[in-house]
């Protein structure tokens, strides 16, 4: 086992990959930029070293500072979270060729999970389920001319996704010929802009869709298991909000079939280490269809864990040092439901404008079935220069019901002022019927008016 | 005449600024882009007018409250 790691990231994922060295006997080091010198991450660690100016290029995605600091504090391997340098192949090549161990994927398998018309063609030659749309990449004139093709042939709407993107950017619907076109313009000028490709693909759009994922767990003996399904169908602009384990609609036979794809889609990648296979579930055929991986931990990764026991960052570590997981598919069993709400520092009635400013109070929710992996406390500024997470509020219950009611009551609970928060949003959509239900879809917010019903509620003296 | 105070509503990072003085602007019309928390927040201009004073510039960062520009309408 490791002896020393560093935590190349920031916020609550540092503070829990810090947590878990402490508990596996591990020396930890944590690198900060300026704005984070008073975070929780930072006081927990063992050891910690400056990166400077807050902005993200010169400090937690500055890959020769925080290989020169790992080189100084003299780790065996780093820790990347999720963000930042978790998914860039050059900054585990640069691991690799300082003989540092990068606690994720080897660079092989990020090669060959981007860009995304690439695993999609390699997962459907390797007969993983896909939405029917467009085999390579296209990016010329003739490419576009097939398209159409294409289009005509799967039927209209159509999804444009532009091949080096992801949280949904630059992707766009087309009902017919004309909207296409200006899809695939649009693809095209944003891809080579914002990622250098103008590569892009489409497929045929599921209106009414779920997102669903599977966590899987592999060592480099070849041991690969899925270990939980999730369900991250309430987003806002490609963003999620709410997430949870299992999903309404799983069963076992679903969960099963999804699994071995889950599985199938991992060895293809050769994969190691932990890894999120995205599927695109549709409630008009009852068919799923694979999306995209992530390979790196996902925020939401705690529902998982607590459906089954695993800890999957302790499980993170200890495959990166080789270690063989010792358990099989059928050893893992889950147990009751899981829901995650992402707290953010935006204001829900005003467009959900980011917030960032001083904690005055802050007191998190406990009690039965409750966990909050944060990373802040009364008296921190949050910082305008990263993402708006101030804490992951989860909870556990035998049964769906329980689990929403047990949440319901950790965020009316939950004590933070100072700082506009996204509660309110939480409150009303847990309380929406067709979430309760589980019949519910990526357009749920839009759909059931979520934000309009804010806004009432607001006027009406419910929230201040 | 008046004139308008545009401050920063949250703080962050001009990524980029749309008028200069002298411009027209329109009642919504885009005065700079200030990104905070990775997001991207347009500065629209709550009157119509002529821009008097852009006090900001790409790059800057910027509190709660900091004047951007000076709007007379």
């Amino acid at each position: 086992m490791f002896k020393k790691i560093l935590v190349a990231n920031r916020g609550e994922i540092a503070l829990r990959a810090i947590r878990e060295c402490r508990e596996m006997g591990i020396r930890s080091v944590a690198v900060f930029s300026d704005k984070d010198a008073a975070a929780l991450f930072v006081k927990n660690a063992d050891e910690s070293y400056p990166l400077g100016d807050p902005e993200p290029n010169s400090s937690y995605l500055n890959i020769e500072k925080i290989l020169g600091i790992a080189e100084k504090a003299q780790v065996e391997a780093i820790y990347p979270g999720y963000g930042f340098l978790a998914e860039n192949p050059k900054f585990v090549e640069a691991c690799e060729a300082r003989g540092i161990v990068f606690i994720g994927p080897p660079s092989y398998s990020m090669h060959e999970a981007k860009p995304k018309h690439k695993s999609r063609d390699l997962m459907k030659k390797n007969g993983v389920p896909v939405s029917p749309g467009s085999d390579g990449a296209i990016d010329d004139a003739s490419g576009m001319v097939k398209a159409f093709e294409v289009a005509d042939g799967i039927g209209y709407p159509v999804i444009v996704k532009p091949s080096g993107a992801g949280g949904g950017i630059g992707m766009k619907v087309a009902k017919n010929k004309e909207e296409l076109q200006a899809a695939m313009d649009y693809a095209k000028s944003l891809g080579s802009e914002a990622f250098g490709l103008p590569a892009f693909y489409i497929e045929k759009y599921i209106t009414r869709a779920k997102h669903m994922e599977f966590q899987i767990l592999a060592d480099k003996k070849g041991n690969t298991v899925y270990v939980s399904d999730r369900e991250c169908s309430v987003q806002r602009r490609y963003q999620k909000l709410i997430e949870e384990g299992p999903s309404p609609i799983m069963t076992p036979d679903l969960r099963e079939r999804m699994g071995a794809d889950a599985v199938k889609v991992a060895r293809i990648l050769k994969y190691v280490n932990a890894l999120t296979v995205e599927f695109i579930y549709s409630m008009d055929n009852n068919e799923y269809y694979f999306n995209e991986v992530n390979t790196r931990l996902q925020v939401e990764h705690p529902i998982t864990e607590l459906l089954t026991g695993i800890n999957l960052v302790k499980e993170q570590i200890r495959v990166a040092a080789g270690e063989e997981l010792g358990y099989s598919q059928q050893d893992i069993k889950l147990r009751g439901w899981s829901i995650e709400c992402r707290i953010n520092a935006e204001d829900p009635f005003m467009n959900f404008m980011p917030a960032p400013a001083k904690l005055i109070a802050y007191n998190p929710p406990g009690g039965f079935g409750v966990r909050v992996d944060g990373g802040v406390y009364a008296g921190y500024a949050i910082p305008f220069e990263y993402d708006p997470l101030i804490a992951k509020l989860l909870s556990w219950g035998r049964n769906r019901n329980e689990a929403i009611e047990t949440m319901k009551r950790a965020l009316k609970e939950y004590q933070i002022e100072g700082v506009k928060t996204n509660i309110p949003f939480h409150i009303v959509a847990l309380d929406n019927e067709s979430f309760r239900k589980g019949d519910y879809t990526t357009h749920f917010v839009e759909e059931q008016g979520i934000v309009k019903k804010l806004r009432e509620l607001k006027k009406a003296g419910v929230f201040t | 005449m008046s004139q308008e105070r545009i401050e920063a509503p949250i703080p962050g990072k001009i990524v980029s600024v749309a008028v200069t003085a002298g411009c027209s602007i329109t009642e919504d019309g885009e005065i700079c882009v200030l990104q905070s928390m990775k997001m991207q927040n347009p500065i629209l201009s709550p009157v119509e007018g002529t821009v008097v004073e852009v006090k900001v510039a790409a790059g800057q960062t910027v509190e709660t409250g900091d004047l951007i520009a000076l709007i007379e309408c």
